[in-house]
């Protein structure tokens, strides 16, 4: 590949020469046939079998108790909420490109809106894994959430897991529906190319009889511009929420102000890096370098790099509050058990995957050299799984009284269930990358629209009515 | 150790049976045919005849004649069928299973006995054993189940505490794995059988004067057994009875037979002591006066109340223990350097032939000197202590120091032995083995003693018992001895049986069950009186006896014998016989007959329970009945305490040998598991080891330097070699052990223990021998590589610089009393902070209750007559605390804890309420321990409770921090935001729910929780509603000291202090006295600084060195800085 990149790769939004017919064709084409290529199903079987082991992980866990984790007497929390935590930021990236950079009118979301907001979808599927699972009593979940009932219970609105509880269904709904929605004229597009009757008609119940007429895309237009306004707070509530679970609670290391805003830029960090990771092989494996350009990749590149020197400030300043609040505890945590106590490697392989790595990318020639890109998005992805082990598991096994430290040791069950989820979310990707358009061929036609009037990008609309771009 | 091995156990090849057992008689012999028919004549022959042949008996006959002639469905089963009929009998027994009411007559609670109220305990004062020496205790008993036990305050040594083993005896009774039958070659049988076996034997014996019969037994002091055994002495001349204590006081006799010519037993006085110095003795745990000394011991510590004066305690000891951790000067000093350094502090104080003895290597002589002129100064009131594990020498160069100083008959007196010996304790086990080798020992009957396990190596016990012929073994366990042993008869608990004991200091208690045996057991009591009489009497009628024939006037007088007779013990009651049938069953016999040994133990009129009859030999007279009442009702037998003899001054003998050098070892009974008798128990084994804070294990203690130098990490596996023995082991590095000696405790790696014991620790036995019971040099290390898992409760003991602890010095405390400098530090160093907060804490302290959850004014209808609601809060004492763990098993108890076992011990989950947490700082040589009980504190402002999704933890408004089981999913958030992380979460479903007998133990006021949910003290809540129920019937508030948690009860120091912080009438109106600690100087909050505002306080802990010791490793001053 390397010796033709330069052959191929453009830092247009889209690459020169295609027609509405020619992207049509490309994409659906990626759903609308009827081999399943060998490579495909061996990476499926792979992933597939990873998923089981968070399956069979899952179901120990139901029969015997949350018991068979290493979680302890100090370290009350540990992969459970490590997982969930990492998980739900990864499922940032989606909705951010989706609502925000929509909002903002930059344009070349458009080709990788789609496939991350599915991952969006597919991160927050497995993080809401671990709430329900990660409680004592697993048959008494719903008594978290507010169901009339004739127990005298009902939740208790002070406790910060009860906001995660609303957050987090909350978001989940909406990414959904925005999904959803952004889905239809692409799956009406399929329903009327499919040839099979079987595959015309699933798509046909599920394109809810969409024409194309110009009222529906009035209707639709309105619809999705809403739906980017209701999903743009949740993209900074979400995780402002999950890392009150850690702010609110008094442990040293998590009783912070600077959580929030250091959390949703962790979350957009780790979510971009999550899509660059998702990217880079699909634009190589099905042949979509012409939609997920080198302008794609750079561009997330770039956010990246933003959001992690936002994170690394965070780093920084608790480091700077560890000594200036004067609190022994907090000086204790930073200074002695962060940098120098028993999980010292984590904090320093964070500082390193999270702070310096992502230095890189200032240089051009890394951030549009793929190979590159996808090394430290991994080393990124990583270190975002570092931090919260740091925050939870190192606060935690040394917080106020030393005569009940202790350390915390992941067991079999614990990686099992985490491995799983990684299987898991890369097969539910593997089939939606089979069974949907991963790349919205409604809005690539209309980019292709403008992108033939103006050659620069990111042209405010001319004609009167609210115009996506 | 021995060769036997779990499974062992001797063959039917190489013994002679008891009873020649018969071959089984064919059912139906020609004879008897013939016999039936012989009287048949004519047509009645012949109808016989017929009727015989087709009588399913005699078609059995013919069949096993001809077997061609057997039915084709009786040939052997098809695999099939053999399945089908399995499954069958499966299904069927499952129906029989279905609760049909048994066949026998049960009778309702139609009229209910006065006594017994349902819900409502009742408390019976009896004594637990420990090395025989009795230790009072009222036995907590909900509807026939004990349920707890409490100390006795009437008892002396007692006063109402107890310590962690009496605690754990609790769990013993229920243990699933005592022995519940009688075994005869490990096959279930009865005790008819036994008695029918033992018979000819005894036969022989009697015949012979008894010369092969040897009882082997620990050490006893019941006035009874001891007359049991006269008796036996008596019918068999020539017998001989034993002793083996592993872990007994053969030191404390010798010592004052050394000093004055004749075995004594020293009682000390600590109350009565200003100085204190001991010489390796751990007399807050090894003494059999341990529980009474360190009450008497801490109140001459006690500085409320304005007090300025406080004990001094020096602690020259061999291995780190709470005795040294209390000490205001403690000495690491090797275990055979302690007789040099008693000798020099005799010969300091002129003691004629002691002179010119220097201090040993190490030892300062300026320490020497500073500390006789201490004791010197104080004369009369002082106290040299020898340890129970050191040499007689150094007993009596003690006992010669005390008379030199004036102490005899003031702070230590002398009394005649209260142990029993019929042979020279010393010798004791090693005569019979020699005698036993010699093969002139025919039939040995050891009771409740486990010597193939505990025997002194060099001894070879287990080789030895194998040449005796016949071998009895009665315990509560069928252990190492019970399998090497022909018979094996379970013994009943001490809460099962009747028998007596005396105390350290001679006093006399009956010990009264307070539950029917809940399998077929027996006392060693009954068992001895039938190898008198042959026939079996119950125990009770032999306590009775025994106290009659005390007294001429308890004699019964003829006309008030009553005719009311029942069968003897053995057959009476037998359902015990049926007890091989299972746990199930046993238990369910145990339940119904629980009540009646309850009445039985309540008042002399019902006395014997539904055991067995009373017969006419005890019928005592009024005067007797009035009191045995009195005995039975008090616990202890009034003026049985033996008189202080005065004795002369004593000898100071000659310095002994030096020991082998290089290493030495030093071995001690177990905190937990003492020496072996408690490792099957789980409570005990879970419980941390104090110092250590080892559960499930013991280890070969060591010091940081000698670990240095033979290169030794903390749990390291070793090879140790002492006397030519090894003994695979692993190490623990212990700070403040002297260098060059290690420590292993007794008690560990039981083969035959059960479940719960075998396989634990290293079984020390397996290197000690019967002349250096306690300690020897020559001691190799070799490292052997790999780790084994010892698991403590503690992984760090620095406080980090934290204001977590306050300890401070007496004469700072008696210069500044209202501020002494101590308390001034960390957070609290700069008075009063301004703050947003500006609520009075303890919030309730001011008469508007409840003012902390905004309402104001009492609760509605709680209340009393406008009186404020209770605040509830604790005290909790450093200066009083020993660091026992006592509070931790009573808390356990108390509130149905489970136990996790080890596994998950490593994995931090155990799950205790309280827990102690050791602080050290100052140099791993010789650190300076404070141990600091942690249970939940009831903070006001408590961060676990908003944290709740599901409000499952919430105030009360009497201020306990509530956790509603019920309402728990288990999120772990609480936990997560206690910064005091006093909650513990049921990881897995610790509890048992199966086990019969552990559903018979359980606090019936407790829930038993399940898998999931969040667990933490809660202030005994059960025993707070007790107090109310009982003020409101009385229409009174609750009164100060009604309510005790058990951990407070249970304390031997009286360190846990709890109560109503709004009680302002009480005590002559200084209010209560939780009210007035928490105003003292002294006390302070644990991390107040988070705005948690604890329920739960504490008072400093002081030192009170020496001044003329300033140099020598002075404790700390203030603050609790330091590093280890």
């Amino acid at each position: 590949m390397a010796d033709t990149r330069h052959n191929e790769e453009t830092f247009e939004v889209i690459a020169p020469g295609h027609t509405n017919e020619s992207v049509t064709e490309k994409i659906s084409g990626l759903v609308l046939h009827n081999n399943l290529p060998r490579k495909y199903l061996m990476a499926l079987a792979f992933t597939g079998s990873v998923a089981l082991l968070m399956i069979m992980g899952v179901t120990l866990v139901v029969i015997f108790g949350v018991g068979l984790w290493g979680n302890n007497q100090p370290v009350g929390w540990a992969f459970d909420i490590i997982n969930f935590v990492w998980w739900i930021g990864i499922g940032h990236a989606g909705t951010l490109i989706s609502a925000i950079l929509l909002l903002l009118h930059q344009n070349w979301r458009t080709s990788i809106n789609r496939f991350a907001e599915a991952m969006t979808l597919f991160a927050v599927a497995q993080a809401g894994v671990y709430p329900l699972l990660h409680i004592g009593r697993h048959q008494y979940a719903y008594w978290m959430f507010p169901v009339p009932n004739s127990m005298g219970l009902w939740p208790q609105f002070r406790s910060p897991l009860m906001w995660d509880v609303f957050a987090i269904s909350t978001y989940m709904t909406v990414s959904a529906l925005f999904w959803y929605v952004g889905l239809v004229p692409d799956l009406a597009t399929l329903r009327d190319r499919a040839k099979n009757p079987l595959v015309k008609k699933i798509f046909g119940v599920a394109a809810m009889g969409w024409r194309g007429s110009a009222l529906h895309w009035r209707r639709y237009t309105m619809l999705y511009l809403l739906l980017a306004g209701l999903s743009t707070p949740l993209v900074l509530s979400v995780h402002t929420i999950v890392s009150f679970d850690f702010a609110v609670g008094i442990v040293p290391g998590w009783h912070s102000t600077i959580f929030p805003p250091y959390f949703v830029a962790g979350a957009i960090f780790a979510g971009f890096a999550m899509t660059l990771i998702l990217s880079i092989p699909l634009r190589e494996i099905c042949d979509l370098k012409d939609f997920i350009t080198m302008r794609h990749l750079e561009n997330m590149a770039k956010v990246m790099l933003a959001t992690g020197l936002i994170v690394f400030y965070g780093y920084i300043m608790e480091v700077f509050f560890g000594w200036y609040s004067g609190s022994t505890y907090e000086k204790y945590m930073t200074f002695q058990n962060r940098m120098f106590g028993p999980y010292a490697w984590s904090y320093w392989a964070l500082i390193f995957c999270n702070g310096l790595a992502p230095q890189a990318l200032w240089w051009k020639h890394i951030r549009t050299d793929v190979r590159w890109l996808f090394v430290i998005s991994l080393i990124v992805s990583v270190g975002m799984w570092l931090e919260r082990f740091v925050i939870i598991v190192t606060s935690l096994s040394f917080d106020f009284l030393p005569g009940m430290w202790a350390l915390y040791y992941p067991t079999i069950v614990d990686w099992m269930i985490f491995i799983g989820t990684i299987g898991l979310f890369f097969t539910m990707f593997l089939v939606f990358a089979r069974v949907l358009p991963v790349i919205s061929i409604a809005e690539m036609r209309e980019l292709l629209h403008h992108h033939k009037h103006t050659s620069s990008v990111a042209e405010p609309q001319v004609d009167g009515h609210i115009r996506r771009s | 150790m021995t060769e036997a091995t779990p499974t062992s156990r001797v063959s039917a090849a190489d013994f002679v049976p008891l009873t020649q057992i018969e071959p089984p008689a064919p059912r139906l012999a020609e004879a008897a045919i013939r016999e039936r028919l012989a009287g048949a004549q004519g047509r009645g022959w012949w109808r016989s005849l017929d009727e015989l042949s087709n009588s399913g008996d005699f078609q059995k006959y013919l069949e096993r004649e001809f077997p061609l002639a057997a039915p084709r469905d009786m040939s052997p089963l098809s695999r099939r069928e053999f399945f089908r009929l399995m499954g069958a009998t499966l299904a069927l027994a499952g129906v029989a299973g279905c609760g049909y009411q048994p066949a026998e007559k049960i009778v309702p609670y139609v009229e209910q006995p006065e006594s017994i109220v349902p819900g409502k305990p009742l408390f019976y004062a009896t004594a637990f054993e420990r090395g025989g020496y009795a230790y009072g205790v009222l036995g907590e008993q909900h509807m026939g189940r004990p349920v707890k036990l409490e100390g006795n305050p009437d008892h002396p040594a007692s006063l109402g505490s107890t310590d962690v083993l009496t605690q754990g005896a609790l769990w013993s009774l229920y243990d699933p794995d005592r022995s519940q039958a009688v075994r005869h070659l490990g096959d279930y049988t009865t005790w008819d059988a036994f008695l029918g076996a033992i018979a000819e034997p005894l036969r022989l014996q009697r015949q012979k004067r008894g010369a092969g019969l040897r009882i082997l037994m620990g050490t006893t002091t019941s006035p009874t057994m001891a007359a049991q055994l006269r008796r036996l002495l008596a019918r068999y001349p020539e017998a001989k009875v034993h002793h083996h204590e592993p872990a007994g006081r053969d030191a404390v006799h010798e010592g004052t037979r050394l000093a004055f010519g004749r075995a004594l037993n020293p009682v000390y006085h600590f109350d009565r002591a200003a100085r204190v110095l001991s010489l390796d003795s751990n007399f807050f745990q090894d003494e059999p006066g341990s529980v009474r000394y360190a009450r008497d011991f801490i109140r001459g510590r006690r500085v409320r109340d304005g007090a300025k004066e406080m004990n001094r305690l020096y602690v020259a000891e061999s291995t780190p223990t709470i005795t040294g951790a209390k000490a205001d000067h403690r000495l690491p000093v090797r275990a055979s350097q302690i007789e040099a350094l008693a000798r020099s502090v005799a010969s300091a104080l002129g003691v004629a032939g002691a002179a010119g003895s220097p201090p040993p290597a190490g030892v300062p002589a300026d320490w020497i000197t500073a500390v006789v002129e201490d004791l010197r100064s104080h004369g009369g009131s002082s106290l040299v202590v020898p340890g129970p594990h050191q040499t007689a020498p150094v007993h009596a160069l003690a006992h010669a120091i005390n008379s030199a100083l004036g102490n005899v008959g003031k702070t230590v007196t002398f009394t005649a032995p209260v142990e029993v010996h019929f042979t020279e304790p010393a010798n004791s086990l090693k005569t019979l083995v020699d005698d036993m080798n010699g093969g002139r020992v025919e039939l040995l009957v050891i009771l409740s003693s486990n010597p193939v396990y505990s025997a002194p190596a060099d001894l070879n016990f287990a080789a030895a018992l194998g040449k005796v012929r016949e071998r009895i073994h009665m315990g509560m366990y069928d252990d190492e001895t019970g399998v090497q042993c022909q018979w094996h008869l379970p013994e009943s608990h001490f809460l099962e049986a009747w028998g007596d004991a005396r105390a350290y200091d001679g006093s006399a208690s009956v010990i009264q069950p307070l539950v029917q045996p809940l399998y077929g057991t027996r006392s060693c009591l009954e068992l001895v009186q039938a190898l008198v009489d042959g026939e079996a009497r119950p125990g009770y009628d032999l306590v009775r006896e025994q106290w009659i024939g005390r007294d001429p006037r308890y004699a019964a007088r003829p006309e008030a014998a009553t005719g009311a007779g029942g069968g003897p013990a053995f057959t009476g009651g037998a359902a015990g016989a049926g007890a091989a049938a299972g746990a199930g069953a046993a238990t369910a016999g145990g339940a119904t007959g629980a009540g009646g040994a309850g009445a039985g133990g309540g008042a002399a009129g019902g006395a014997g329970g539904g055991r067995a009859g009373t017969s006419q030999a005890l019928v005592g007279s009024p005067e007797f009945e009035r009191f045995w009442h009195d005995a039975l009702l008090k616990g202890i037998i009034a003026g049985t305490a033996s008189p202080a003899h005065t004795v002369g001054t004593a000898t100071v003998p000659p310095a002994s040998a030096p020991t082998a050098g290089g290493m030495e070892i030093v071995f001690r009974p177990d905190p937990t598991v003492w020496d072996g008798r408690y490792a099957n128990n789980a409570w005990l084994q879970e419980l941390p080891k104090p110092i250590t804070t080892l559960t499930w294990d013991n280890a070969v203690q060591i010091s940081p330097a000698t670990a240095k130098g033979l290169k030794l990490n903390t749990k390291d596996k070793v090879t140790l070699t002492y006397g030519g023995r090894t003994l695979p082991a692993a190490v623990w590095i212990t700070p403040g052990h002297p260098d060059e000696s290690v420590t292993l405790t007794l008690g560990y790696g039981r083969t035959q223990a059960g479940k719960i014991g075998t396989g634990t620790g290293f079984n020390a036995y397996t290197v000690r021998t019967a002349e250096a019971p306690w300690f020897g040099g020559g001691v190799e290390l070799r490292k052997a590589g790999g780790e084994y898992n010892l698991v403590p409760s503690q992984h760090y003991f620095s406080t980090e610089g934290r204001d977590i602890v306050r300890t401070g010095r007496f004469d700072d405390f008696v210069k500044n009393p209202e501020h002494p400098s101590f308390m001034q530090v960390g957070e609290h160093g700069e008075g009063e902070l301004p703050t947003l907060y500006t609520e009075e804490w303890p919030s309730d302290r001011k008469s508007g209750a409840g003012a902390a959850h905004g309402k104001g004014g009492t609760w509605e209808g709680e209340g009393y007559n406008d009186l404020p609601i209770p605040a509830w809060g604790m005290v909790i004492d450093q200066n009083a605390c020993i660091g026992c763990n006592a509070c931790t098993i009573a808390c356990q108890a108390e509130n149905n804890i489970p136990t996790v076992g080890k596994d998950q011990v490593a994995m931090n989950r155990e799950m205790h309420w309280i827990r102690v947490d050791n602080y050290r700082w100052g140099g791993a040589e010789n650190p300076e321990t404070v141990f600091q009980p942690v249970p939940c504190m009831h903070c006001e402002k408590a961060p676990c409770e908003p944290v709740c999704p599901v409000e499952a933890t919430s105030h009360s408004a009497e201020g306990i921090n509530e956790m509603t089981y019920n309402r728990c999913i288990g999120t772990r958030y609480c936990s997560n935001n206690c910064p005091y992380k006093v909650r513990r979460f049921n990881f897995l479903q610790y509890s048992d729910h199966q086990t019969p007998t552990f559903q018979m133990m359980r606090n019936p006021d407790v829930t038993v929780r399940a898998r999931g949910v969040m667990e933490k003290c809660t202030f005994c809540i059960q025993r707070i509603n007790q107090g109310r129920i009982e003020a409101e019937k009385e229409d009174r508030p609750i009164r100060d000291g009604d309510v005790k948690t058990a951990c407070q009860q249970v304390c031997p120091t009286e360190a846990i202090i709890f109560g109503n912080i709004n009680d302002t009438v009480s005590n002559a109106g200084k209010g209560s006295v939780v009210r007035q600690l928490k105003e003292g100087p002294l006390n302070y909050g644990l991390l107040t600084e988070l705005n948690t505002r604890p329920r739960t306080t504490y008072l400093a802990n002081l030192r009170n060195p020496n001044p003329a010791l300033a140099g020598h490793a002075a404790p700390s001053e203030g603050g609790s800085h330091g590093s280890h």
